[in-house]
């Protein structure tokens, strides 16, 4: 019992989440700054941020659906810090492994662009209905390259579960190669999850000031922003699980120190791609999903079935 | 209007927008299928309070029109008087206001392109072009003392001299922007979602442009070969070599290129005007009476051009000053373009015309913008309002009454 509280609570749960999250915002923001030529935040920033939301007077409009509008972002908290418990972080095990758990968590992780959808469409202001739609219509174009890119390895390694995954790809290392292209396909995918630029087209501040988030203040948009960051976290854990699978057996200390380096590395792409860009329209993020990186993902899915069916036996 | 139709207000608070300005789109989906454009946000009474002040005063206050092209306004201005009152102007003094006008220039055109890259979401293009417009304010603030409103001009001739140790500063800063334009040139050039941003993007065919008398970069982005620098001198240019910019894309990328091109001009005409600056005095005596006559007066701003009418009546002051900035011409346009473009294109296609909405704004009539009536309260009926909402507040200011005489009752 105690064990578990621990779990939820601090390692690799709230706590745990919460601080990673804010320090990947961290980063994420100050690399940004840097490719930028500015100075960016002090480290601090992202929590201070946090406080002086939760500080802040909580406006609910009066044409919103109270119940829905409050709820989505202890939502999307909640299932973006569930997700984490089926990742594997610094071990070939996850704290919590089944079988099929890949597919919870790739559902875990739709959760939140929902609860944007469900939080935006009930604010009932014309900016917060309009990103609400972009959200869902983005969610459609992301997903299904999302999906074949990380099912492909799945299907070289024959399993569902992400923790035989890794232990599948550590005792073929060389394996991992194959799944380069796939790993650029999710981040690419990854960018549209977290809606950040190019496709931050659901927020995009000088159409539809702020999109979902328009009508939210105080703490719910506290909630909702650290939720974000913690989708980044657990999103680039789990393209770090699948795509660079390696040194689980380095024992706590260091797998543990290899793992931030992981999801900070991916951290780091993220934001660079946020600085090179700039922002698509919805129907130019379509075309770009629906005409090239969904067949290629398609491809890359036949590619490691033929590598299944002749190499690996 | 289509059921499926609504409406979305962008502003008169707006995060595209720099300055309050309404605009009201009809939306189809993602399209938009028509747009109302609502000035009168930031109106001033500028021209009625020049007819209070004196013409050195006025110089001050025209030059306020516009935070970014001041010394384009400024210059306007002077030179209906200066033509008014017959003044010659010394030639060093001409080609200290064109290299100024030209500074002026650089740090607005780069000031767009960064503007530019925040509404399509570029923000990078923003962090940098913003960093490089710096050098220019400082040769600015080095040049006049002063980042905006430089306060060069007055009637007659230019108010500081420049010297040798100035010019070189010039010189070692056109060299950084040139380099650096050069950079941007090519990003505008060769990157992709910049390019698949802009390109077919706010359409203006060369004789809509023609036809809703787009002026500036606008106009010869449309192939519209128009400058009033060359078309109709003034200051020194007639004397410089110089290339007016066009292009024939139509679009919001050609409006793009036009202006990264014309600062490429601009560096140009710096170090033309560095080298050909005659000496001699900078300065005439100008009359504090202005004999009486009119002027019509026209001058190149960044944005396109800039027109001003002065009538004097032989007093200090003038009897009507009347000006038309480029964006007043350029802002009709807007709504063409926009006509079945999608939201996303909104904000880069208003951004594109360079707005300045302080520029524009004119009061004809006071319209309630619900009812559409047009009564509205006088001073009188305003203040009683005021202390009988406080009173509600349990704030007492009948008192004041007593002791101040209450203006219109």
């Amino acid at each position: 019992m105690a064990n578990v509280l621990f779990n939820i609570l601090i390692f690799p749960g709230f706590l745990f989440a919460s601080v990673f999250s804010l320090t990947a915002e961290y980063v994420d923001r100050k690399l940004c700054a840097k490719l930028q030529n500015r100075v960016g935040p002090p480290w601090y920033q992202p929590l201070a941020d946090f406080i002086k939301l939760l500080a802040k007077e909580d406006i609910v409009p009066q044409q919103a659906d109270s119940t829905i509008f409050t709820l989505m972002p202890s939502i999307a908290f909640t299932a973006t810090l569930t997700a984490f418990f089926c990742i594997p972080l610094w071990q070939t095990q996850s704290v919590y492994p089944f079988s099929s758990d890949l597919i919870v968590v790739l559902y875990l992780l739709t959760i939140p662009t929902l609860t944007f959808f469900l939080g935006g469409w009930y604010a009932r202001s014309v900016f917060s209905m309009i990103g609400a739609a972009r959200a869902i219509i983005q969610l459609f174009a992301y997903e299904i390259p999302l999906f074949l890119s990380i099912l492909a390895p799945a299907m070289l390694a024959g399993t569902l579960s992400l923790s035989e995954m890794t232990v599948f790809y550590s005792h073929h290392p060389w394996l991992v190669l194959l799944n380069l292209m796939n790993f650029a396909i999710a981040l690419v995918a990854l960018l549209g999850k977290l809606e950040k630029t190019p496709f931050d087209i659901p927020e995009a501040e000088t159409e539809i000031v702020a999109g979902t988030f328009t009508e939210y203040s105080g703490r719910l948009l506290a909630f909702f922003r650290i939720a974000i960051d913690m989708e980044m976290v657990a999103g680039s854990s789990l393209l770090a699980a699948v795509f660079l699978p390696f040194g689980f057996n380095l024992g706590p200390a260091l797998g543990f120190i290899l793992y931030l380096a992981k999801v900070l590395f991916v951290v780091a792409l993220l934001s660079l791609a946020r600085t090179i860009f700039a922002r698509l329209r919805i129907d130019q993020m379509i075309n770009l999903c629906w005409k090239y990186i969904a067949p290629a993902a398609f491809l890359l899915l036949v590619v490691d079935l033929i590598v299944k069916g002749f190499i690996v036996k | 209007m289509h059921s499926h139709d609504f409406q979305i207000p962008i502003g008169p608070q707006h995060p595209a927008l720099k300055e309050p300005e309404s605009f009201l789109l009809t939306m189809h989906g993602e399209k938009i299928t028509s747009m109302t454009v609502r000035l009168g946000y930031n109106h001033r009474g500028i021209e009625k309070a020049c007819e209070a002040q004196s013409y050195i005063q006025d110089i001050y206050l025209i030059e306020r029109v516009c935070g970014i092209c001041s010394h384009s306004h400024a210059t306007c201005f002077i030179q209906a008087i200066e033509e008014i009152a017959g003044l010659a102007v010394p030639k060093r003094a001409l080609y200290i206001r064109t290299l100024i006008a030209e500074l002026e220039r650089v740090h607005s055109h780069l000031l767009w392109l960064g503007v530019a890259g925040h509404e399509i979401g570029f923000d990078t293009l923003l962090m940098y072009t913003w960093r490089d417009r710096e050098v220019v304010m400082d040769i600015l603030a080095l040049l006049t003392g002063n980042r905006v409103n430089y306060s060069m001009n007055t009637i007659g001739g230019v108010r500081r001299d420049i010297t040798a140790e100035q010019k070189q500063e010039i010189l070692k800063a056109t060299d950084t922007l040139e380099e650096r334009t050069k950079y941007y040139i090519q990003i505008a050039t060769e990157e992709t979602t910049i390019i698949k941003r802009l390109s077919g993007v706010g359409m203006l065919l060369y004789d809509d442009a023609v036809n809703l008398g787009a002026v500036g970069p606008t106009a010869r982005a449309s192939g519209v070969d128009r400058d009033i620098r060359r078309d109709d001198p003034y200051a020194a240019y007639g004397e410089l070599k110089f290339n007016v910019i066009t292009d024939k894309h139509c679009d919001v990328y050609g409006r793009a290129v036009v202006r990264v091109l014309e600062l490429m001009e601009s560096y140009k005409i710096i170090r033309q005007v560095l080298a050909d600056m005659p000496e001699g005095p900078i300065t005439v005596k100008a009359p504090r009476k202005i004999p009486a006559g009119e002027a019509l007066s026209r001058y190149e701003a960044p944005r396109g051009e800039d027109v001003h009418y002065v009538k004097a009546n032989g007093t200090d002051r003038p009897e009507r000053v009347k000006v038309r900035a480029p964006t007043l011409a350029n802002v009709q346009v807007v709504a063409h373009m926009l006509k079945d473009r999608y939201l996303a294109d909104m904000p880069i296609v208003i951004a594109a015309i360079d707005p300045c909405f302080s520029c524009t704004d004119r009061l004809t009539s006071l319209r309630d913008s619900d009812s559409g009536s047009k009564n509205y309260m006088t001073w009188p009926a305003l203040r009683s309002y005021s202390i009988e909402w406080h009173r509600k507040q349990g704030i007492d200011f009948s008192d004041l009454n007593k002791k101040f005489k209450v203006p219109g009752n």
